[in-house]
């Protein structure tokens, strides 16, 4: 068994250099276009591919994950807070799991 | 940190580093990023009470990362006991776009900014930080960005907390519905520029299609939930980047 601590210093100390090297070393900009245009895209990539389809377990039901998912969207598309989208996609389940029992 | 001497030294160190009341404004600005994290720690808190972490550990976690989908995807690998590579390679591709902001905020600070000013800052890149800091108008002081950082991770550690604790004595059907918190959190970073750019928009579908297979296909399946987030991520970026490169005038 892996002590948890170490995995903890492990990822914050990787987290912490990716952070870090670009902000002291890089005073210039990145000339390849190629690398421009992937590190532009990662984000979306990487963030879609952790919400889908982890999202449709995300609650005890896949009922409610999937009204608080179609919620989440909606509220996104319109440009609603961090915090109004997090919150409304929770509730949304919430009232839906009452029904289910 | 604060030079007492009026001396040319000292000003110099205040115009490059700001004053005290661009923490202030940092503080005030990041108030909303403190409630939303708030409310997707707490559920980091839960989880990571799932898998038998303690407190201080949930804590820590929280103190030294400050990265949602950091965090998240690495207590998958902790409750497999899985190995550090695993580990350090999601570390580096999920979080690797904040390099790209790191990158991006290093043009808006003074260029005569000292070394352990940028290593202060780069501890609070994250997605929502480094939204606010970049639509600041004109330079970025580090004053501004130790202000948004103290209040953004405070909520950060309090809910963690919070959420560490409480995780063993709240309803499970609260639970079970705060485990959306941290999608909605995605959702809501990601889907806005999907309606502006169409690449993006194909990124995430492609992406989410993608992870999909990659989740329920044969053989597929076999492959740990870290690995998958790497191979699609990789993919969908690369593919993305050849097909739709970003304009050249990269600085919006």
């Amino acid at each position: 068994m892996n002590n948890v601590f170490s995995y903890i210093i492990v990822m914050a100390l990787v987290t912490y250099l990716i952070r870090a090297l670009p902000l002291t070393l890089i005073r210039k900009e990145i000339k390849s276009r190629f690398i421009k245009s992937f590190l532009h895209y990662v984000p979306y990539a990487t963030l879609a591919a952790m919400t889908f389809p982890a999202i449709l377990h995300a609650t005890d039901y896949v009922v409610s994950s999937v009204m608080g998912f179609i919620v989440a969207l909606i509220l996104a598309l319109n440009k609603k807070s961090l915090l109004t989208v997090a919150g409304a996609a929770c509730a949304v389940a919430f009232v839906v799991e009452i029904f289910l029992h | 940190m604060e030079s007492l001497s009026a001396s040319h030294y000292g000003d110099y160190e205040k115009m490059s580093a700001g004053t005290i009341k661009d923490f202030r404004d940092g503080c005030r600005d990041a108030i909303p990023i403190c409630l939303g994290y708030l409310a997707v720690s707490f559920a980091f808190g839960i989880e990571s009470s799932k898998i038998g972490m303690s407190v201080f550990q949930a804590i820590m976690t929280s103190l030294l990362n400050v990265t949602s989908a950091g965090q998240f995807s690495a207590l998958d690998v902790i409750a497999r006991n899985g190995s550090y590579i695993e580990l350090i390679m999601l570390q580096l591709i999920i979080n690797l776009r904040y390099s790209l902001m790191s990158t991006a905020l290093s043009q808006k600070l003074d260029t005569g900014l000292g070394t352990l000013h940028r290593l202060g800052i780069s501890y609070g890149v994250t997605d929502e930080i480094f939204g606010v800091s970049i639509l600041k108008q004109g330079n970025l002081y580090p004053m501004y960005s130790y202000g948004l950082i103290v209040t953004s991770v405070f909520g950060w550690v309090l809910g963690t907390g919070l959420g560490a604790t409480a995780g063993a004595v709240m309803p499970a059907r609260i639970i079970s519905c705060l485990g959306l918190a941290i999608y909605g959190m995605f959702i809501a970073i990601i889907i806005p520029d999907t309606k502006t750019s169409k690449a993006i928009m194909y990124v995430v579908i492609s992406a989410m299609t993608l992870s999909t297979v990659f989740t329920y296909a044969p053989l597929l399946k076999e492959i740990s939930s870290g690995f998958r987030i790497i191979i699609v991520t990789i993919v969908v970026a690369a593919a993305a980047a050849v097909i739709a490169p970003v304009k050249e005038e990269s600085h919006e």
